[in-house]
């Protein structure tokens, strides 16, 4: 399957936007007429400070181990975090869009645990006052929007990386303390493709807003998954486990579609499901137990004494509220009610948002407002093929959005045809020459002079008698395209069609 | 000539007037320690080039007509939770053994802005956990007065090295009364700053919210001038306040005149005879110069002592939850991970340390925090309260510092009954307000007696001018230390 962001669809843009899409589902279609998944997430994303969330320490994928580091990021004795206010805006872009509730004043917790690759042995985290509450995303699924409820989205620091090579472990404190927010949905998805749907759309969410690149490979998105099964019908919600270490969005759905297989059939061979936490493994493409509730972290929160509330106010709350562009799933309702665009198109438009701003673009640069779904189109299929081709990201499109929607215009108003005006789209992509001038260079104006076509049509009849007798005579209907293409051939495919096709008709008798 | 003895104040303004040179008094005290340290066990390093070479700066500027700071050529020591660059830090504890720092404390930096000579750090109870610096990993400290008795603590090793005379001042940190108390022990004055006066940055934690740096020195205008060096806002540190600071000698004006002096019930009730005397003197003194009594009230005083041992503990188990042989200090080979950070943590931490943690990871327990922490959080705004409805009424708060003089080594047989060496001293810490010890005569056997001060946030300043009077009226004057260092 190709790397396109939505199924089906050209690669649209630079190669970090690419989005995997679902595998084909495993068919477990026997054992869900029974028994019904739910799903909720916690997903971390990746904040893209250029600093950490606590220090001037700088931010970077792929530096030398403990090159970005600094006293407070080593845990060092006597030093103290201070809240970096930029990762404040980003995580309120996200509390906005998701409509959740904000807090005027939240609080930093200490997550106790002991691992070499947490150096502080806590997690400055949130806990029982997270900036933002009750929440939602509206997933794009295919053939409508799907709300998923969001219980919280909290502020936190990562920890850095333990390695092991032979014997030894190795730790990297990079990555402690870039900035975090975990995004917990209630347990409301009901497949794992919803599950894949909700990453896809959180994603692009987080791309729109930009506020993270949400690269999965790079760490910078993480998914936890709670998994329960219950019988169809039943409200009380099955007992749940949890599924870490998704840490790529191929393993998404695999992983949940796993797990939901195994517990059904768990429960179909009689056993109870055990609370506890498993971790997928990627390459033998099935998840092992971690550790069980029983043997669960006591975490030991309190409010960290070293931070002052984190407070938002009236101000931070107006600049983040005028920041908020048009977010993706209200482009994808207005693309499919105002232009009439099928939800399929409107939502690979929404896929990006330099693609979903280019499409507006051409909107507003066309005449008339009838065009929506030819200009879709021609985004969808010319543009997006030409930019795939070219390996070009459509923020950097050669062809400004005005002069598709001229080109457009060409058609519309019978100066080229549709076949005609794809030749001058490959053209002015290539060239960045206008399509009017193009045409005009090239003479591909259409010919809808009615005396010049009949004046050809009679050459290509008293040309080809035989068909002509066949076509007239013999009933062949099959003959009238023999014509068309001569007639095209002759104009070079300047022809207009319909008068050609007009005229073709009355010459032909028939 | 020996230095031992001079002030802070005459230190700087003789260095500055080119009457002595920085290096001749840094070399003075280098001996002085030499010579009397063995006896008193005050310092855990000594950095002598670092002090030579400061010394040096101060002269060659002083030389050149440069500009040079407040504090210029002033010997002082800097209890071992003060992280300095490249010197030893060890917070009495064998689990920092062999750190070096790669950086400064803010007050650290803001001493060497002011030019002071840093002679080195001194002996505190481990993690300034203690009331005697009996719990310190390394030495034991004498109290000059009598080398039988503690010196305090946990800032043990300041006040001894003040008191002997071998620094002009030192740095301590107070949670619940550190500063203070071994102050009232040795006979010098002690302050704690305002919660957020001073930075918290290169300060080892012990209890984040209740941590404090102050000096600790022979006089009251001293500790103005040393206040005045390391006061003010911090970035570094997001407990820091924002509020600019007085210019604090300037507040020493030896006027009482209709000052309210507050005396609360409860610190009167269970005390030494001495020290119940030294205190009426001092109110006396107060009086006769124009001040006025009032006796009030704080109520949620009982309570000060369990919430203290809850929050402190609790927040203790946390900041040392770093402390695990990963990347700095001791680290005892193991086997395998688990085993390590117990060894580690075993071998690395002493015996009061580990109560603590354990007292406050069993506060912390989920389904505990409630009963415990919050509680305990609850009962400090209480006490709180207490303080922001006396001060309607009064202007400062006096008290003994401590319920007895120092003790004898090993007085105390229980962590209790140490932890009730702290009993006047906590609620300050539980407010965040600001209290200054100073010396307010001697008890018949001869060891010092502390007075308390406690004020109004950030009103340091009134503490200064009211301790400066005590200072003058029933101070210990020229007396000297009796048993180590006294003679200069």
């Amino acid at each position: 399957m190709p790397d396109g962001l939505i199924q089906g669809t050209p690669r649209a843009s630079s190669p970090q936007i690419v989005l995997p899409p679902a595998d084909a589902a495993v068919p477990l279609p026997k054992m869900l007429e029974d028994w019904e998944p739910v799903i909720g997430l916690e997903v971390h994303v990746q904040l893209a400070t250029r600093s950490k969330i606590f220090s001037p320490s700088a931010i970077e994928f792929g530096a030398p181990p403990n090159s970005l580091t600094d006293p407070l990021v080593l845990g060092m004795p006597g030093t103290l975090p201070v809240f970096n206010q930029a990762v404040l805006q980003l995580a309120l872009k996200l509390g906005v869009a998701t409509s959740s509730q904000i807090r005027a004043k939240s609080r930093f917790a200490r997550k106790h645990y002991f691992y070499p690759d947490l150096p502080k042995g806590y997690q400055i985290s949130q806990f029982d006052e997270p900036l933002c509450e009750n929440g939602h995303l509206d997933v794009i699924l295919r053939g409508g929007l799907k709300r998923v409820k969001l219980q919280r989205i909290h502020l936190e620091e990562d920890a850095g990386k333990t390695s092991h090579v032979g014997v030894s472990s190795h730790v990297d404190l990079n990555r402690a303390g870039v900035p975090l927010v975990e995004v917990v949905t209630a347990p409301e998805l009901g497949s794992a493709e919803e599950a894949g749907e909700f990453m896809r759309s959180l994603l692009r969410l987080v791309r729109w807003l930009e506020i993270s690149d949400g690269d999965m490979e790079k760490g910078q998105m993480r998914c936890d998954a709670n998994v329960s099964i219950r019988r169809r019908g039943e409200d009380r919600l099955g007992t749940r486990t949890e599924l870490k270490n998704i840490n790529s969005f191929r393993f998404v759905e695999n992983a949940i579609e796993n797990e939901i297989a195994r517990q059904i059939r768990m429960l179909e061979a009689g056993e109870r499901i055990v609370r506890e936490t498993r971790l997928w493994d990627a390459d033998r493409g099935q998840s092992q137990p971690m550790r069980s509730k029983e043997e669960a972290n006591d975490y030991r929160y309190f409010p960290d004494p070293d931070l002052p509330p984190l407070v938002v106010d009236g101000p931070i709350m107006g600049s983040i509220l005028r920041s908020i562009p048009e977010l993706p799933s209200v482009r994808y309702d207005r693309y499919q009610r105002v232009y009439g665009i099928s939800s399929d198109d409107a939502r690979t438009l929404v896929s990006e948002r330099a693609l979903a701003d280019y499409f507006d673009q051409v909107i507003a640069a066309h005449p008339g407002d009838r065009s929506g779904r030819m200009l879709a189109n021609w985004v969808l299929t010319e543009l997006l093929g030409a930019l795939h081709a070219t390996g070009t990201p459509v923020a950097r499109s050669p062809m400004l959005p005005a002069t598709l929607s001229a080109l457009v215009v060409l058609i519309e108003s019978g100066t080229i045809s549709g076949k005609i005006g794809k030749e001058v789209f490959e053209e002015s992509f290539a060239s960045g020459e206008a399509p009017a001038a193009i045409i005009e260079r090239r003479g591909l104006q259409q010919i809808s002079d009615t005396a010049m076509l009949w004046e050809i049509i009679n050459r290509v009849v008293a040309a080809n008698p035989k068909q002509a007798e066949a076509y007239t005579m013999g009933g062949k209907d099959g003959l009238f395209g023999f014509f068309v293409g001569a007639v095209m051939k002759e104009t070079q495919g300047r022809a207009n069609p319909v008068i050609t096709s007009d005229l073709l008709h009355k010459r032909l008798g028939r | 000539m020996s230095f031992a003895f001079w002030s802070a104040a005459d230190t700087a303004r003789r260095v500055a007037a080119g009457e002595v040179t920085a290096a001749q008094i840094t070399e003075a005290q280098l001996a002085r320690i030499g010579a009397i340290d063995g006896e008193l066990g005050a310092f855990l390093a000594i950095d002598a080039d670092g002090a030579r070479a400061a010394a040096a700066d101060v002269d060659r500027r002083r030389a050149a007509n440069q500009p040079i700071g407040p504090l210029a050529g002033v010997p002082i020591a800097l209890k071992d939770v003060l992280v300095t660059r490249g010197l030893a830090t060890t917070a009495g504890s064998k689990i920092l053994e062999g750190w070096i720092p790669p950086y400064d404390a803010h007050v650290v930096e803001r001493l060497r802005a002011a030019d002071a000579i840093i002679l080195g750090k001194v002996n505190c109870d481990e993690f300034a956990m203690g009331s005697s610096t009996e719990n310190s990993a390394y030495r034991k400290t004498r109290n000059p007065w009598n080398a039988e008795r503690v010196p305090g603590g946990s800032s043990g090793g300041s006040s001894a090295s003040v008191a002997a005379g071998l620094c002009a001042a030192s740095l301590g940190t107070d949670t619940g009364g550190s500063i203070r108390q071994p102050a009232a022990f040795c006979g010098v004055v002690g302050l704690k700053p305002t919660y957020g006066r001073v930075s918290r940055w290169g300060v080892v934690a012990f209890a984040s919210s209740l941590d404090q740096v102050g000096p600790v020195t022979r006089t009251v205008a001293d500790a103005a001038l040393v206040l005045q060096a390391i006061a003010g806002f911090d970035p570094r540190d997001s407990t820091s306040l924002e509020a600019p600071v007085p210019r604090l000698v300037d507040e020493l004006t030896g006027d009482v005149r209709g000052l309210r002096i507050g005396l609360p019930q409860e610190y009167f009730e269970a005390m030494d005879d001495d020290v119940r005397a030294a205190i009426v003197r001092t109110a006396a003194a107060l009086v006769e110069r124009g001040a006025e009594t009032v006796d009030l009230s704080l109520p949620h005083t009982g309570l000060a002592l369990a919430a203290y041992y809850l929050i402190a503990p609790a927040e203790a188990s946390s900041n040392l939850a770093r402390f695990d042989g990963v990347r700095y200090g001791k680290r005892v080979e193991a086997a395998d991970l688990t085993e390590m950070y117990a060894r580690t943590r075993g071998a690395g931490f002493g015996p009061e340390v580990k109560r603590r943690i354990m007292l406050g990871t069993y506060a912390l327990r989920s389904g505990y925090y409630d009963a415990y922490y919050k509680k305990a959080q609850q009962i400090r705004t209480l006490i709180k309260r207490d303080f922001d409805r006396a001060f309607k009424y009064c202007d400062v708060i006096l008290t003994p510092t401590t319920p007895t003089p120092a003790f004898a080594f090993g007085a105390k047989a229980t962590p209790y009954e140490m932890y009730l060496a702290d009993v006047f001293t906590l609620s300050c810490n539980l407010a965040g307000l600001p209290g200054i010890s100073v010396p307010c005569g001697l008890a018949g056997d001869g060891l010092p007696i502390g007075a308390q001060l406690l004020g109004r946030a950030l009103d340091e300043a009134t503490l200064l001018r009211a301790a400066a009077v005590i200072e003058a009226a029933v101070g210990l004057g020229e007396r000297r230390p009796t048993a180590i260092g006294g003679a200069a």
